[in-house]
């Protein structure tokens, strides 16, 4: 792969990092403009001006979720207003909006034998939802989140993690074209709790979702992956915020994604900070994109802030390549055509990744979904 | 029995003073069970040719004809060409990131004979013409090409004209970078290919010391493209003790 881009640019965060509102109420944010940081990457115009924080939903989501035995999952809960706020005014919006949050928990010291799978399906309408995740005490699970169908949708995801708990979740945004989802995902964990977050982007207009890990607790772990897929004229972005506030905890970020066609769009913004009392801390995050053909433009921005260095390590790492003009005449002088070289280079790309997911339920299902999407047939 | 018929072939690039004409009419005829030794000074436009018949973007066909059993090789693309039978062994074979040289070749192999191998008899086929070119086993779980050292691009170019065993193969300068040890069983492969009779090879190459392993049947001498001077085997011995300095002046 020809590296036609490596860049690292450092923003300096503000010295206080608490965000300046952290809220329920939408009122509480300024609308946010593509003049600033968090937005300058996202095209505000195809939001449906779901970042106003007002617009009201017009259906909702189809929810369902397999029985897996030391689960339990409660559709539309009460909404209480006992929770940490959200960070800009299109999740806050989106709280104000709905009318239930649903509870998906995994009761302490079960060890799932099978993955839980919530699936939230659209139907072409604007909707708003919550979905809490609780993993309780060393309890251990696999939970996919698969967004499909059409929507304008703005649905947040908690995730706790209390003590000795581990849990895989992978949301996986598999939409039509036409779809808006703008996510928050704030991670929290307990004293040696772990998560493995994947978000796996495929498929809608306007994809972005904010991964954010806070830790509770010394001891936490978390790997964050992440694999995207934009065709012709697709916008995806990812913006992840690990806030390492505790001693001897661990992040990983691996992010991946292809660009196909023209205005394929990808965004990928991986901000960590080290705080001065987390010493011990490990973390490395990597971004990589591949564009395949046509226009595409990859936005890559790590970013870290260590205020000790009393640390084990933390690196960053960012590349853009392009599949060139050489490798594809390479693979062609072999007999294979066009289509099966992009293919061929593009599964190749995602392998590994898809090894690190090890979720085999969702390699198949990523695998055929991007083959399909390859060339904009989707 | 198949023919590569080139006529009358003028080709140009695109550089930043405009087009260059590279090839100035190339005639030449190579057929299956034949060794053609096309050899020439730097610059003399040899890997032009190559790249020409393999389809390569880069290069405008400005004139002439190149077929295939009589088939217009010029109308095709690229994967047609090496559909049809034609390989090119590249002087610079690139790397593909996340591609196993495993999925590689069964991906061309399934291409080039129109179907998929039969599982377990691909496996055999690909260990015994690994083992002939003493590549590591271990080499088909790797990328293509990727932290392959020059001697172990070269071989694995061979490997690959074995398995898909082209009409016509257009080894461009397989034998540079190759130490004494690589060259003779890189120089091996080629002659089990030959051996069969159903290819025809046109070796392009700067310096004879290959020739010592592939014995050719033909030895053309290129240079400001064109092919200058046509022999037998004899031309070569004639080039390794006297040089190109006399066909260049010619």
């Amino acid at each position: 792969m020809t590296e036609v881009k490596e860049r690292e640019v450092a923003i300096v965060p503000p010295k206080d990092h608490t965000p300046v509102v952290r809220s329920l109420d939408p009122s509480d944010f300024p609308t946010p403009t593509s003049r600033d940081e968090e937005f300058r990457f996202t095209p505000m115009s195809r939001l449906h001006n779901l970042h106003q924080g007002n617009v009201t939903a017009t259906g909702s989501m189809a929810l369902a979720v397999n029985k897996v035995a030391g689960s339990s999952f409660e559709i539309a809960g009460a909404k209480s207003t006992d929770r940490i706020g959200f960070t800009d005014k299109i999740a806050a919006g989106a709280w104000s909006q709905l009318e239930a949050v649903s509870t998906l928990t995994i009761e302490a010291n079960q060890n799932l034998s099978e993955s839980v799978v919530v699936s939230i399906v659209g139907s072409g309408d604007v909707a708003f939802g919550q979905l809490d995740i609780n993993v309780e005490k060393f309890a251990s699970a696999v939970v996919i989140v698969d967004h499909i169908g059409a929507a304008t949708y703005a649905g947040n995801i908690d995730i706790n993690v209390a003590d000795g708990g581990a849990v895989t979740v992978v949301s996986l945004q598999d939409w039509d074209a036409s779809a808006v989802h703008l996510a928050q995902h704030r991670i929290t964990l307990g004293k040696d709790a772990s998560v493995k977050h994947v978000s796996v982007t495929l498929g809608g207009d306007v994809v972005r979702i904010l991964p954010s890990v806070h830790y509770a607790a010394p001891g936490g772990q978390a790997e964050l992956i992440g694999l995207y897929f934009a065709g012709a004229g697709q916008h995806t972005e990812h913006r992840l915020f690990v806030d390492h506030s505790e001693a001897n905890c661990r992040s990983n970020v691996v992010y991946k994604g292809a660009l196909d066609g023209e205005d394929a769009h990808t965004v990928w913004v991986g901000d960590v900070l080290i705080r001065a009392n987390a010493i011990g801390t490990d973390t490395y995050e990597i971004n990589r994109n591949l564009v395949l053909s046509g226009g595409g433009r990859a936005d890559s921005v790590p970013n870290l802030e260590i205020e000790t260095g009393e640390i084990v390590g933390a690196g960053h790492a960012s590349t853009t390549g392009r599949f060139d003009d050489e490798q594809l005449f390479y693979l062609q002088s072999r007999g294979i055509n066009e289509e099966e070289a992009r293919k061929l280079v593009l599964r190749g790309f995602f392998e590994d990744l898809l090894g690190q997911i090890a979720v085999p339920e969702i390699n198949d299902r990523v695998r055929d979904s991007i083959e399909a999407r390859l060339g904009g047939r989707i | 029995m198949s023919v590569l018929v080139i006529k009358g072939l003028t080709v140009e690039v695109t550089t930043e003073d405009g087009p260059k004409e590279i090839l100035r009419g190339v005639d030449l005829t190579v057929k299956a069970g034949e060794i053609h030794a096309l050899m020439g000074p730097n610059g003399s436009g040899k890997s032009t040719l190559a790249y020409a018949i393999a389809g390569h973007p880069k290069y405008t066909i400005t004139g002439g004809q190149v077929s295939l059993d009589g088939q217009d090789v010029l109308e095709m693309s690229v994967d047609e060409r090496a559909r049809a039978g034609l390989f090119l062994a590249m002087q610079y074979p690139v790397e593909v990131p996340g591609v196993s040289i495993s999925n590689f070749l069964r991906t061309s192999i399934t291409a080039i004979r129109g179907e998929a191998p039969n599982l377990r008899h691909w496996i055999k086929e690909l260990k015994e013409s690994m083992a002939g070119l003493q590549i590591d086993p271990q080499f088909a779980e790797r990328n293509v090409n990727e932290g392959f050292s020059g001697g172990e691009r070269k071989r694995t170019e061979i490997l690959q004209m074995e398995l898909i065993n082209p009409k016509i193969a257009v080894l461009d300068e397989t034998d540079s970078g190759l130490d004494v040890d690589a060259l003779r069983v890189v120089s091996e492969g080629i002659n089990r290919v030959c051996a069969k009779g159903e290819t025809g090879v046109l070796l392009i190459t700067h310096f004879t010391r290959i020739l010592k392993y592939v014995k050719p049947d033909f030895v053309h001498v290129f240079y400001d493209g064109r092919i200058v001077r046509e022999g037998g085997p004899e031309l070569a011995d004639d080039i390794e003790a006297n040089g190109y300095a006399q066909y260049v002046t010619a």
